[in-house]
């Protein structure tokens, strides 16, 4: 963690930004996109998340690069537990 | 800092005496909450491999949940969240350079914002209990519009599973949130009575992170439960 202070005009940015993606997920919802609207919708949250966590949560400015190996780590497990059980699931004949 | 071992700096009382500097210190808090937020990642991370593998099984009956909740309120409540996260980060600015008022207005402002959120999402709940969607005995969705490319009926086991994982994982959720809650009145108070300065803020700091995390759960459950599918009918 660094003693870096932001500016309070970015965190309103990032605000401001952040609420429009919130109206823009939801109304790309109402259009048809076939396959396309839950990976516009997943990918516009990770967008979100991603703003959330740089700068809210100051992961930019942080000098500290455990704090990056662990989130990178905690990214990983989760893909892990997704990933493997998805492998099983997708793959089993269940009828 | 001197690397003898007899020397003896002055300090405040927030420096514990097994810290080399304050910085050490907060480095230290920081990393012990993000190692705690990859825990709840996990935590939170069964319930989404659930999610996910039901919504590959029972697609239609999800899209038909995901329907019948209200999207309004939903979209209400995250830009609620969106906005209680812009407090917290103000917040922590405002503890970095010591503006003690300022602090405990963001503090107190945060925790209206998290309450207006637990109430939203109460008002949600409490439609869906009298719509009889609440898993359990008395379950009926049979007046749920079936989506057009679905064949045959809705299953009504597989549509209480979808309900199930809604109840959960936003009750899972709101837990966080009912913590977050008390977190931060624990922190508003100890920063009225002035606690924290610009070279101790570290509480408000790891507070926020926490209140942050709680938002990113709720940036991913809010497409997964509400957006499923929200295309025209037909």
């Amino acid at each position: 963690m660094s003693e870096h202070i932001m500016s309070s005009k970015l965190y309103y940015t990032i605000w401001i930004a952040l609420l429009g993606l919130t109206v823009i997920t939801a109304a790309v919802s109402f259009v048809d996109l076939g396959p396309f609207n839950t990976i516009v919708a997943l990918v516009i949250a990770t967008i979100k998340a991603l703003l959330v966590v740089l700068f809210f949560m100051h992961v930019k400015y942080t000098s500290e690069k455990l704090t990056k190996i662990v989130i990178v780590s905690a990214i990983f497990w989760l893909f892990l537990l997704l990933a493997l059980s998805m492998a099983d699931y997708a793959t089993r004949l269940l009828s | 800092m001197s690397d003898s071992p007899i020397a003896v700096e002055e300090h405040g009382p927030e420096l514990r005496h097994h810290f080399v500097d304050a910085e050490q210190q907060r480095d230290a808090a920081s990393l012990g909450m993000w190692l705690f937020l990859a825990t709840e990642i996990m935590f939170f991370g069964g319930m989404f491999c659930a999610y996910l593998i039901y919504r590959y099984w029972y697609y239609n009956e999800f899209a038909a949940g995901s329907r019948s909740i209200d999207i309004y309120l939903g979209t209400i409540n995250t830009a609620v969240l969106i906005c209680s996260s812009l407090t917290v980060a103000l917040g922590v600015r405002a503890a970095q350079m010591g503006k003690r008022k300022l602090l405990v207005t963001l503090l107190l402002i945060t925790i209206v914002f998290g309450l207006a959120f637990l109430g939203i999402k109460g008002v949600e709940w409490y439609q869906k209990f009298e719509e009889h969607h609440v898993p359990g005995n008395s379950f009926n969705a049979t007046d749920l519009e079936k989506p057009p490319y679905s064949h045959g009926e809705i299953d009504q086991r597989h549509e209480q599973i979808y309900f199930s994982l809604y109840f959960a994982m936003t009750g899972l959720h709101a837990l966080h949130m009912i913590i977050g809650v008390g977190i931060f009145i624990f922190l508003t108070y100890y920063a009225w009575k002035g606690r924290y300065s610009p070279k101790y803020y570290t509480p408000v700091e790891i507070g926020g992170l926490y209140w942050h995390f709680v938002d990113i759960v709720w940036i991913y459950l809010f497409p997964l439960l509400y957006l499923i599918d929200r295309k025209p009918l037909r």
